[in-house]
């Protein structure tokens, strides 16, 4: 287990640096300049462009560029925007919100999606079946903006049950809605997934054992047929949490929240490229770990797995 | 047994005359009572796609779609890039069936030009996501070794980057706010983004269905029998992986036109003159409360869209694919 | 043995049922069929069988026969739908159990009557350790305690001859041999203490030494326990030493019932003659195998007259009219076929 994890993170290392360079390239060293638009109609100032390049190494080539960022990455250091801000700080009150937004989602979509597809697992082809069919399919086909000013527009502006937009505390009440939307597709792709799993599970042999064992129902469903079934979903959430915080652009857009998608979509408009790929390379790791977290979790539901 | 749903999954026998007939599985039956003539997988899978509605009319919108996308002028006679102005925001009438939009544009007229875009960049993205992720996916599948892991690894680091995320940095980077590009260029670049993006997907697909057909029998036979590796890739292992790569083609299609209107949406993506849900949707973002209309039509034409792609492709795949039988 | 007992109280057949009995277990007439889009399939066509308290009677059949079918509708784990039962009773101490709630059923699952099955890793349930499952029948079944109910799981592993009880309780299904697993797999049919045991293929998937091992097992348990043992099985080798009775099925009928020794003496039934002809023998060496001709009939579509008349050597212009029913011959056995009598009475 520890050598397989030793492996892993080994692995994880040649990926984490392909994609932040990748980024980092798109970023910075695509041949225009930087800086264009930057000073709003006129050209950016000589002495003002000398600093900033200065800063920001950009008369390295990218390669060097690149580790130097990647050096004062290493020691916890994200670099400063261009006016000096330190990008530390920006993250650091982002991320929580993003977070927060982020688990609130991930709890709909689990207690949703999985209700959804235990029920329509078990008793397929009903009317129940159906209306899950029907609405995880259209959940899938909504784009995020469509759901979330469909379901602002609603509850926030129509019936006035909620206010349209998260005010800056954040409080839960305030983030069911947004959450709701953040989640909705993977929400439907949890339904199905648990629904097929149940449905190929409920006739293995084990639980016609389990009934033959002459235990209850409610343990053969919930132990037996549960416990079997819920792997492949658990999975899914995991990395879902990791793919939701990458995803929240558009949701924290609509509903307002000072979260770190409205910060990077901010900062790729105003051209803070350093924010940018700092933003981005907090995303590709938590993505990269969640998954990495994933795997191990999947040896600890499933005992024939074992890794070596 | 208070659980009714518990309580249906092995049901106690009883010997009154059941009513219902048929149910769709085979799973419990001794050999000899199952389906005796050999039926190959397509011809099941056809005749179960033959009865299911949702199948029929997915096909019929998508067929409508693709009409509207290649003869709009077939169902408007508006004029959808040009307005004036003394209609801004005209209410739906006989003329204008959804009224007009703020630059006193036909927003029928517009909705109906709209499919072209929208449809044209979300196919030939599948087809640039098929033919890279699958021949990808095939090279890494069939040779194995180390080219594989060069290509699992360079697709793990496409697959790190968040979709919207890494569609909006290559967007900005090459079709920013400041450059002037030509239609057919911001065109190839929507569609350059969304293949970048969504390769590795395919690629692992293709890659993992290659592997469980490589070492099959058939092929070893094939092999053996001095079969060389383009032969063999093209005459037995690709009929042997289009299947699952169809169905997802199908359902890409659709979360695609939702990802060039989510693009446009949020102003990287097409822009106008070109017409396309996505930009109709953002422009009517700010006159939601005033003329909700002009939201309402390309919103339901999009959701239309995606919709019959991926009821099509999901349809398809519950017919495939025998356990769900 | 607890709530079950209640039929005793109860005179037997007084639910209607028709004769009274002291038997333990019987399957009377029963019927089922399975429905699908192809088509009905009668897969049990009035099956009668019984067994008492300490004998074993073994179910004989190819695989197709019911055999299973009729087990899994005795235990009341038929997927329902596509399985229907159309007729008969099954009756445990005198009382339908076809017609009894859902809950008394439940009851007499894993008290009453256990089961064991084919494919010992795939009826285990793969993510709990063999010993949770043991356990699993003392503490929900019997309300022990935890502590309680591993100890008398690994019991009854030490019964079962699984050396090494103690460590084995925190093994998973996986991590045992096919021999070991199966013997496992009868630790947990026989935690409640059943009356009766139905053994399903119980060594089909197995090595022919280990077979051998488990099938004396189980013959040991079940005189020590007095139960009585249904074995279902395909392979009449595995049989002649442990069972009583023999019920030979075929087509969703009982074809012939007989003693052991009767049956292997004087077959009468030419199904039975061609199954017993069908095995290899020592002194025959050299020579083609002899098999029965033919397939088994299509479940959606059996021939009228006796089922087995296609295949069957002897048949008669009679055998494609009438079904022949399953009539006495002499003390104790029973044929399905028009020529019972000529049969048992050649040579």
């Amino acid at each position: 287990m520890g050598r397989y994890l030793v492996r892993r993170l080994l692995q994880l290392v040649p990926v984490f640096i392909g994609t932040t360079f990748l980024i980092y390239w798109l970023v910075w060293a695509v041949p225009g300049d930087p800086f264009a638009g930057k000073c709003g109609e006129r050209r950016c100032p000589p002495e003002y462009v000398a600093a900033l390049t200065e800063k920001y190494h950009l008369n390295e080539n990218v390669f060097v560029q690149y580790t130097i960022y990647m050096k004062s990455l290493l020691q916890g250091d994200f670099g400063t925007t261009y006016s000096g801000r330190s990008i530390n700080d920006i993250i650091a009150t982002a991320y929580p919100n993003t977070l927060k937004l982020a688990v609130v989602a991930l709890a709909i979509e689990a207690i949703i999606g999985l209700t959804a597809g235990v029920l329509t697992g078990l008793r397929r082809n009903g009317f129940l079946d159906n209306l899950v069919l029907v609405s995880s399919l259209f959940l899938i086909a909504l784009p995020v903006f469509v759901v979330g000013f469909v379901l602002q527009w609603t509850f926030g502006v129509q019936w006035k049950i909620v206010t349209p937009t998260v005010s800056s505390e954040m409080p839960f009440s305030e983030l069911l809605i947004p959450g709701f939307v953040l989640g909705s597709a993977s929400m439907a792709y949890i339904a199905r997934v648990s629904r097929t799993s149940i449905a190929e599970n409920r006739r293995a042999d084990y639980v016609r054992t389990a009934i033959a064992k002459g235990l209850p129902m409610r343990r053969v469903v919930g132990v037996h047929l549960l416990r079997n079934s819920l792997i492949p979903v658990v999975t899914l959430l995991g990395t879902d949490l990791g793919a939701l915080m990458g995803g929240a652009i558009v949701t924290e857009g609509i509903f307002g929240i000072n979260g770190i998608g409205r910060q990077v979509y901010r900062s790729i408009v105003t051209k803070e490229s350093a924010t940018v790929v700092s933003i981005v390379v907090v995303l590709v790791l938590v993505y990269l770990l969640m998954n990495l977290l994933v795997d191990l979790l999947y040896a600890a539901l499933d005992p024939r797995i074992r890794y070596e | 047994m208070s659980d009714p749903s518990a309580a249906s999954i092995v049901s106690t026998p009883r010997p009154e005359q059941p009513t219902q007939i048929g149910a769709p599985t085979n799973a419990g039956l001794p050999e000899s009572a199952r389906n005796e003539k050999p039926r190959g997988l397509l011809g099941d899978a056809w005749r179960d796609l033959r009865r299911k509605p949702l199948f029929w009319i997915s096909s019929a919108l998508i067929l409508l779609f693709i009409v509207m996308a290649a003869f709009p002028s077939l169902f408007t006679s508006g004029d959808a890039v040009n307005g004036s102005l003394e209609n801004s925001l005209g209410k739906p009438s006989a003329h204008a069936l959804f009224g007009y939009d703020v630059q006193g544009r036909d927003v029928f007229a517009r909705t109906i030009y709209g499919a072209r875009a929208s449809i044209l960049v979300a196919l030939l993205s599948v087809a640039g996501t098929m033919l890279v992720g699958g021949v990808m996916g095939v090279i890494s599948g069939y040779r194995g070794g180390w080219v594989d892991s060069l290509l699992s690894r360079v697709a793990d680091v496409f697959f790190g980057l968040p979709f919207v995320l890494g569609a909006i940095v290559i967007l900005t980077t090459f079709n920013g706010s400041g450059s002037n590009n030509s239609k057919t260029k911001i065109m190839g670049l929507v569609i350059a983004s969304l293949v970048i993006l969504s390769w590795p997907v395919v690629m692992r697909l293709m890659r993992s269905s290659v592997l469980a057909t490589r070492e099959a029998d058939y092929i070893v036979a094939a092999r053996a029998l001095g079969a060389g590796t383009g032969r063999i890739i093209l005459k037995h292992l690709l009929p042997n992986c289009l299947a699952p790569l169809l169905v997802y083609s199908t359902i890409m299609v659709g979360s695609f036109i939702g990802a060039e209107a989510t693009l446009s949406f949020l102003g990287v993506g097409l822009k106008s003159p070109v017409v396309s849900w996505g930009i109709m949707i953002s422009e009517a973002q700010n006159y939601l409360r005033v003329a909700p209309n002009l939201l309402f039509f390309p919103a339901a034409f999009l959701v239309a869209a995606v919709l019959s792609f991926v009821m099509l492709g999901e349809a398809v795949r519950e017919a495939l694919d025998p356990k769900l039988r | 043995m607890s709530d079950i007992l209640v039929s005793e109280q109860s005179a037997p057949g007084a639910d209607g049922s028709g004769r009274p009995s002291g038997r333990l277990l019987e399957v009377d007439d029963l019927r089922v069929e399975f429905r699908t889009r192809d088509g009905v399939a009668k897969v049990i066509n009035g099956v009668t069988y019984h067994v008492d308290a300490g004998e074993t009677l073994a179910v004989l059949g190819e695989s197709g026969s019911g055999k299973s079918v009729t087990a899994q509708t005795i235990m009341g784990i038929l997927d329902m739908p596509p399985g229907f039962v159309t007729g008969g009773q099954v009756r445990f101490h005198g009382r339908d159990m076809l017609t009894m709630s859902a809950e008394e059923r439940r009851r007499i699952r894993g008290e009453g009557i256990a089961m064991i099955f084919q494919d010992s890793l795939s009826a285990l349930n793969p993510v709990f350790t063999v010993g949770f499952q043991i356990a699993e029948q003392f503490r929900i079944r019997r309300g022990m305690g935890r502590a309680d109910a591993k100890k008398r799981a690994i019991e009854m592993l030490d019964q079962v001859k699984i050396p090494n009880a103690k460590g084995r309780f925190s093994n998973y299904p996986h991590q045992f041999s096919g021999g070991m697993r199966q013997r496992a797999m009868i630790a947990m049919s026989l935690a409640l203490d059943p009356e009766v045991l139905i053994a399903d293929e119980p060594t089909t998937a197995l090595d022919v030494t280990v077979q051998a091992q488990i099938m004396d097992l189980l013959g040991e348990l079940q005189r020590e326990r007095q139960m009585g043992m249904i074995l279902i099985t395909h392979d009449l080798g595995v049989v002649a030493d442990v069972a009583d009775r023999i019920a030979v099925m075929y087509a969703g009928r009982i074809v012939e019932e007989a003693d052991v020794y009767d049956l292997y003496a004087k077959p009468a039934h030419p199904y039975t003659l061609g199954l017993l002809d069908s095995i290899p023998r020592m002194d025959e060496k050299g020579q083609e195998l002899r098999t029965i001709k033919g397939l088994p009939p299509n479940l959606m579509n059996i021939p009228p007259g006796c089922p087995f008349n296609p295949r069957c050597p002897m048949a008669q212009p009679v055998c494609r009219e009438k079904v022949p029913p399953l009539l006495q011959i002499g003390s104790g056995r029973a044929s399905a076929c028009h020529f019972a009598e000529e049969l048992v009475n050649r040579d």
